[in-house]
């Protein structure tokens, strides 16, 4: 596999698509100091039990993903690039960099990961990741790049943390190393989809064609109209 | 000259001459009920101001036909939109939006709303606004009134008030109901014209009181004080009971002294009146109903899909909430979190397990406002655009402008433009519409000579389609064109010339002596009145009708021209054939037995120059004919063959004879006639009538008149082509029944060979009854003869069922208001189902009015109402289309109509080629508007599924509230404005082509519920393809995959460019407006895409940058889009070529016609139209067929009998 090699992690059945999830987050707040206090979009996860805003407030940050991976190939650790994993708009836009952490998982119920408060939300990657919620509730997510080829018949060694609670939901996790073509990862639907469709198309083409050698059409026969069809529809 | 005119009226007694019309008016027993219940109206006469008139408080005179007033507007316009099911259902999602219910964000969601029942009622406004200037006009015209010191001065209309004293003068319009009171003819009688009432065009003669007839000037009305008791506001117009107080006396008051409002005044120079009933009490307005708004076919259609809509909504809205509350109720269980991310354990009420119950309900609403883009908000708003710009199309239509009138048409509502296309029957008036209200002395027979080589508009239209000359008329076209071209057809009210018998020829004629006579007749056997011009020398008449008048005219035009009348003598000048020059001849006028519709003649009785006594006569053939005596039926047999043939071509036929009288004949009738006339009993019209008999007999035929109602022009083509379309033509007639007839023959609604139902109450039985006046029975009596003469014609229509017997229904007014009660309407509209013609003849505005409505409702069709006069607006209003014609007679039927033409033939463009486009257009697009709202709404719950039913939209929130508006409906507007299946000159080639329309197959359930499922289809594959096809792998060559904001811009990219091909695929007639709009509003869609994706995070949320940074530049997001717009295209694309080849629709063969260039090829072109055609029955192809096969029939009988 040559470099980049992706690594994602998949999870089913969670639903990061759920109303009351996505919409529990503030982007205000994300972006800057100014608008500390969460918005009431945020509960239970907006305030400590002091009334102190917890930055980032919500859902989606409280449950963030907090599963490692440690590879190792023939005993050599494969460094894991987690720079460039999320969209540049969000970290340039979205997410402050003067905007740090703050009173984070700091509540009864910790939820996933915590964060580190010396780093701004910009350079969080796996938070801001994690926090474009997924379309469907089967879904990767970008954990990181490893950025050396690796040859065929390499074993590779995963060590695993496993901390992220998906038993509760009856939920999957998955571990994905893919590399990507001009055309993104593999998916064989669409190809499939096409030669199927264009299949069709030239069976109908072909079968019109066939058609109109073979029986051309009698023009204007009116014996197919509805009201010569229909008795009842003639006057009187 | 005005004043000598004045003079020489005054000293006319017409009350003298005239036997039946100026009789005296006796109490009856309707005036015993003066006072009591329902006639308590007491009107004192020129005392307004008095307190009695204060307390009584009677309508003002202002007239409103307006739909709001400034003060209810906005609480009744805006009460009107909330009434559309689908503008309340997004007033209350609109108000839901603002609480934590909503699934996006309140402003996104009220703005549609907000535009679109603004735009409505600025329409609304705008219309009302129209109605409100015709009524200033009107309210502000200006009438003289008595100001109490013998002086009138001018005021408005609207100030006048009941008990007022008018003065209103020649030609105007009266302006309340007023009681004549005296007129400038010294017996106080007066002509007025009531066309715009009952449509009848022969001027009526009213007669004040004798009390009240000196009463000539101004000033006498000073000290004039009278009190008028009589029943109160009804719609009756033919009834009046009132007494009036004057001078200590009791005079008994009818119909005979009642003006009523809107009626004018004719021939008279002026009348003073009192104001009895004023505004809305008048008769006129009490006939009009309130303006129905009304509602097109397809609109209420399209309401019961909307209801529909609903259902699914709430259907899906239902099951999502089950699904939901149960997952919602997992989520915890016994304190275990199941799905612990989302924290059930701390959770508001929307998504709290513990009311797992409470908050499946709060997701119903909010999924109900989730699902709304199922239900089409813009299109009600699209619809009123596309038909406000449909009229205009209507409008400017250079075909439909009439240019002698600079008159085009003009669609007054848009509501109906496809109820057009859909029109099953027309009920049309006769007068002013398919006529054009002016007789034309055309031919004439005299002493079996056939005269005259006119030609009515019926054999040109018939000769047209024969496309031969006129087998009568074997001159070539060039002379026959000068004919009618010739200098004589600037006369109007003539139409005649014949050589033989102009410019003095008729001398040389064998049978000069009877021309000699039977012109005599014309010249002296009438009531008008004669006005020579001082400088021309020129005499003019006015006459009580248009026909009297054109025979005057004829023999004017011959030679025989009536110059001057007096009371007692008639003066013409004519040619003396043995002198050879003109000379003047004075006949002295004895008496006039006038023209009655039971009578059905007209004699008068002069003594010429050399004393002898003539009768002169002039009647209809049924009554004339037994009144010949032995020795005048030379011509017989010749004449009545000639008079057949007029009336077929629907020429109004008049017999002429004449007899001498010998002196003591003359005294005895004379000594009888005036007995009769001066007895004061109830039978004193039976008695005349009985004395008239006497005398009116034994006659000598001269000949026959066909004068020609004059068609407007176009009419029997029009009529033809409407009757080739399919469509059912009645006519309502407030005229004479023979009349109406006339008119059946002339547009060929009726032919020889038809069978004709004539249902009337003229039988004897009835008739005794009527003297005997006992009203109950005379009613009970009535009522069984129709009845029994409606069972009698559906026998006759059922028993021939299946033959080639066609049918027409003929019934006047009294039987119709028998036959149109509840309990034998029914039966009536069925016998009339199965007639070909229907013709009522003699009905009243309001009977009119019912019979449409019974039409409407009875057979459940869309009806179509043509007329012109003020006695149609009822009709106009109770139909579901009312067409006014905007010609001579008046407004009111043009301002209460939904569309004015200028000429009954524009009905023809205006039904076969604008109504059906309309039709096609507006139910295309609609059908499109479901199409496209449910491949929207259906991905939203697609998407529900693999969202845990959470009502989490797919789609950004301005992406959810700018797709009706942006992406999708400016092309469907396009459609609605410019589509057209063929072209105008096909539409008109292939009348048939409406029935598409009758029948609505293009909106019909089947074509409706089939493009809803390929909406469904649609959306699945939309969905499933997409999501398969970006679902987990790396979207880019960056390994970043698909979030929540790719998936909804990448689906909605599908469905835009989906729904937009779609319109692409579905349009037959592409303009450079539907490129725009369609490729266009894709654009739009990028464009917005970008534009969206620029503005800051905070506005533009999950939309922020997505095109630019991760769709744009990832060839899979382009792939996906043509893949899936494909195969989205496929069912439809491949259904429709199916279609087109082997079940092709109407005008999918028409279209076949003109891309195989085959539309050049004639023979074969009448081969698709003559297969497709039904035999018609109605018009002139029809009655040529029937003319074709009585032929062959007749020749093959001939064969048989001499093979």
């Amino acid at each position: 596999m040559k470099s980049p090699i992706y690594v994602y992690y998949q999870i089913s059945n969670f639903y990061q698509n759920h109303r009351r999830y996505v919409k529990s987050r503030d982007d205000k707040q994300l972006w800057s100091p100014k608008n500390e206090r969460s918005s009431s979009d945020c509960k239970p996860e907006d305030f400590t039990s002091n009334g102190q805003p917890i930055i980032p407030c919500g859902l989606i940050a409280w449950s963030m993903f907090n599963d490692t991976y440690k590879f190792s190939v023939k005993d050599k650790v494969l460094e894991v690039n987690k720079k460039g994993i999320a969209w540049k708009s969000d970290r340039e836009h979205k997410f402050g960099s003067d905007v740090y952490p703050k009173n984070f998982q700091s509540g009864a119920l910790i939820g996933g990961a915590k964060l580190n408060s010396s780093i701004p939300l910009s350079q969080q990657e796996d938070l801001i990741v994690w926090m474009r919620p997924a379309a469907l509730p089967t879904f990767r997510k970008l954990y990181g790049k490893i950025e050396v080829d690796l040859e065929p018949n390499d074993n590779i060694t995963v060590i695993i943390e496993n901390n992220y609670n998906t038993y509760s939901f009856g939920g999957n996790k998955k571990l994905v190393l893919s590399t990507t073509s001009w055309m993104g990862g593999k998916n064989d639907f669409l190809g499939v989809a096409y030669l199927t469709i264009g299949g069709l198309c030239l069976f109908l083409a072909i079968s019109f064609i066939l058609v109109y050698v073979l029986k051309p059409r009698p023009l204007g026969d009116p014996s197919y109209l509805s009201w010569n069809r229909n008795a009842a529809g003639h006057l009187n | 000259m005005a004043g000598g005119g004045r003079h020489r009226k005054r000293k006319l007694h017409f009350s003298k001459i005239y036997s039946f019309r100026c009789g005296k008016a006796s109490f009856k027993e309707d005036h015993s009920q003066i006072g009591g219940p329902g006639f308590s109206r007491v009107v004192y006469c020129n005392e307004p101001d008095c307190f009695e008139a204060g307390i009584r408080n009677y309508a003002t005179n202002y007239v409103r036909s307006t739909k709001y007033t400034l003060a209810t507007f906005l609480p009744k316009s805006l009460f009107e939109q909330f009434r559309r099911v689908a503008n309340f259902y997004f007033l209350v999602t609109g108000i839901l939006a603002f609480t934590p219910l909503s699934p996006y964000s309140a402003v996104s969601a009220i703005l549609p709303l907000i535009i679109v029942i603004g735009a409505t009622m600025v329409k609304e406004g705008i219309e009302d606004w129209r109605r409100k200037q015709q009524d200033i006009e009107v309210n502000n015209r200006k009438v003289q009134v008595h100001n109490g010191n013998g002086v009138f001065d001018c005021t408005e209309w609207r100030n006048l008030r009941v008990g007022d004293i008018v003065k209103v003068e020649k030609d105007e319009f009266f302006p309340a109901d007023l009681v004549l009171l005296s007129s400038s003819y010294e017996d106080a009688v007066c002509y007025v014209e009531t066309m715009n009432l009952d449509g009848e065009t022969n001027l009526k003669l009213k007669q004040a009181l004798e009390v009240t007839s000196h009463l000539h000037d101004d000033g006498n009305f000073r000290d004039f004080k009278a009190i008028v008791k009589c029943e109160d506001p009804n719609a009756n117009l033919y009834t009046f009971v009132g007494s009036m107080d004057f001078e200590g006396q009791e005079q008994p008051l009818s119909p005979q002294q009642l003006l009523l409002r809107d009626s004018k005044l004719r021939n008279t120079d002026y009348v003073y009146g009192a104001v009895i009933f004023t505004g809305q009490d008048t008769k006129v307005r009490q006939n009009a109903t309130d303006p129905p708004s009304k509602r097109s076919r397809v609109e209420r259609k399209m309401d019961k899909i909307i209801y529909i809509l609903f259902f699914i909504l709430f259907l899906i809205s239902f099951i999502g909430s089950i699904f939901f509350g149960v997952e919602t109720k997992d989520d915890l269980q016994n304190g275990k979190m199941e799905r612990w991310y989302l924290r059930p354990d701390d959770s508001t009420v929307y998504f709290d397990p513990d009311q797992a119950a409470l908050a499946a309900i709060c997701h119903f609403l909010t999924a109900v406002m989730l699902y709304s883009y199922f239900i089409p908000i813009s299109l009600y708003v699209s619809i009123e655009i596309v038909k406000v710009l449909q009229s205009t199309f209507i409008n400017h239509d250079i075909h439909m402008y009439y240019e002698e009138a600079d008159k085009p048409a003009h669609a007054r509502t848009s509501n109906l433009n496809e109820e057009l296309g859909q029109v099953d029957t027309i009920l049309s008036d006769k007068t002013g519409t398919l006529t054009c209200n002016s007789m034309e002395f055309i031919k004439c027979s005299i002493g079996g000579t056939a005269y005259g080589r006119g030609i009515t508009e019926v054999e040109r239209a018939t000769g047209r389609i024969r496309g031969s000359p006129l087998p009568s008329h074997k001159l070539n076209e060039a002379s026959l064109s000068e004919i009618v071209t010739g200098p004589k057809s600037s006369v109007k009210g003539f139409n005649f010339s014949d050589e033989r018998i102009m410019y003095g020829n008729w001398v040389k004629e064998a049978h000069a002596e009877v021309i000699q006579r039977f012109f005599r007749v014309l010249a002296l056997c009438h009531t008008a009145i004669p006005e020579v011009d001082e400088e021309t020398g020129k005499v003019s008449y006015e006459a009580e009708s248009p026909d009297e008048a054109a025979f005057v005219i004829a023999a004017r035009e011959v030679g025989f021209e009536f110059y001057k009348r007096t009371q007692t003598n008639i003066s013409i000048r004519e040619l003396d054939p043995t002198m050879g020059k003109k000379v003047e001849r004075v006949y002295q006028l004895l008496n006039v037995i006038e023209f009655n519709s039971t009578r059905k003649r007209m004699s008068v009785i002069v003594r010429d120059e050399e004393g002898k006594l003539l009768l002169l006569c002039k009647g209809a053939d049924s009554v004339m004919s037994e009144r010949l005596a032995k020795n005048g039926r030379e011509f017989e047999e010749e004449t009545m063959e000639h008079v057949n043939e007029y009336a077929d071509a629907g020429l109004r036929t008049l017999i002429l004879a004449y007899r001498e009288l010998k002196e003591e004949e003359y005294k005895r009738f004379c000594e009888k006639f005036n007995q009769a006339k001066s007895s004061v009993s109830a039978d004193r019209d039976a008695l005349m009538d009985a004395v008239t008999e006497t005398i009116e007999n034994d006659l000598i035929l001269l000949g026959a008149t066909a004068v020609e109602d004059k068609l407007q022009n176009g009419v029997p083509d029009c009529i033809d082509k409407l009757a080739q379309a399919g469509i059912k033509i009645w006519v309502l007639t407030g005229d004479k029944m023979e009349t109406a007839i006339n008119i059946g023959f002339a547009c060929s609604l009726l032919r020889q060979g038809m069978k004709q139902i004539v249902i009337g109450l003229e039988t004897p039985e009835i008739q005794s009854l009527e003297k005997a006046g006992d009203k109950t029975s005379i009613r009970k009596a009535s009522k069984e003869s129709v009845i029994r003469q409606i069972t009698e014609g559906m026998f006759l229509v059922s028993s021939s069922s299946g033959s080639s017997n066609v049918f027409a229904l003929i019934i006047d007014g009294k039987s119709l208001s028998y036959a149109l009660e509840d309990d034998v309407k029914n039966m009536f509209l069925q016998l009339a189902m199965g007639c070909a013609s229907v013709i009522c003849c003699r009905s009243s505005p309001k009977q009119k009015a019912l019979v449409t409505r019974l039409v409407k409702a009875g057979t459940g069709k869309t009806t179509l109402a043509i007329g012109d006069g003020a006695n149609d607006v009822g009709m106009l209003q109770e139909a579901d289309i009312g067409i006014g014609i905007s010609g001579v007679e008046g407004m009111q039927a043009v301002m209460s109509s939904d569309i004015a033409i200028a000429q009954f033939r524009y009905l023809e463009r205006l039904l076969l080629v604008h109504g059906h486009w309309c039709y096609r257009r507006i139910t295309s697009m609609i059908c499109y508007f479901f199409y496209k709202n449910i491949v929207f709404g259906f991905s939203l719950f697609l998407y529900e599924i693999y969202a845990s039913f959470s009502a989490q939209p797919a789609y950004n929130d301005w992406f959810l509230s700018l797709y009706n508006v942006f992406f999708t409906s400016l092309p469907a507007v396009a459609l609605g404005v410019f589509d057209q299946d063929v072209s105008a000159r096909f539409c008109l080639k292939f009348p048939i082509l409406y029935q598409e329309g009758v029948q609505n197959v293009l909106f019909s359930w089947s074509r409706i519920l089939s493009w809803m499922f390929n909406g469904f289809l649609s959306a699945v594959i939309v969905f499933f393809f997409c999501t398969k096809a970006v679902e987990l792998q790396a979207f880019n060559s960056d390994g970043k995959v698909v979030g929540l904001e790719i998936l909804g811009a990448t689906l909605y990219t599908c469905i835009v460019w989906v729904v937009n091909l779609q319109m692409a695929l579905s349009v037959s007639y592409f303009t450079v407006i539907q490129h725009i709009f369609i490729w266009g509003s894709i654009g739009i869609w990028y464009l917005f895409l970008v534009v969206y994706g620029v503005m800051s995070p905070a506005f533009s949320t999950t939309a922020y940058k997505v095109f630019v940074e991760a769709l744009a530049p990832a060839p899979s997001y382009w792939l996906v889009t043509l893949f899936v717009m494909i195969s989205a295209l496929i069912p439809y694309f491949a259904y429709s070529a199916i279609q087109m080849r082997f079940f092709p629709m109407y005008h999918g063969m028409i279209q076949w016609i003109r891309h195989e260039g085959q539309s050049d090829d004639i023979a074969y072109c009448d081969m698709v139209r003559q297969r497709s055609l039904r035999p018609t029955t109605v018009g002139h192809s029809a009655r040529l067929a029937a003319k074709r096969a009585a032929r062959k029939k007749h020749s093959q009988e001939r064969n048989d009998h001499y093979g």
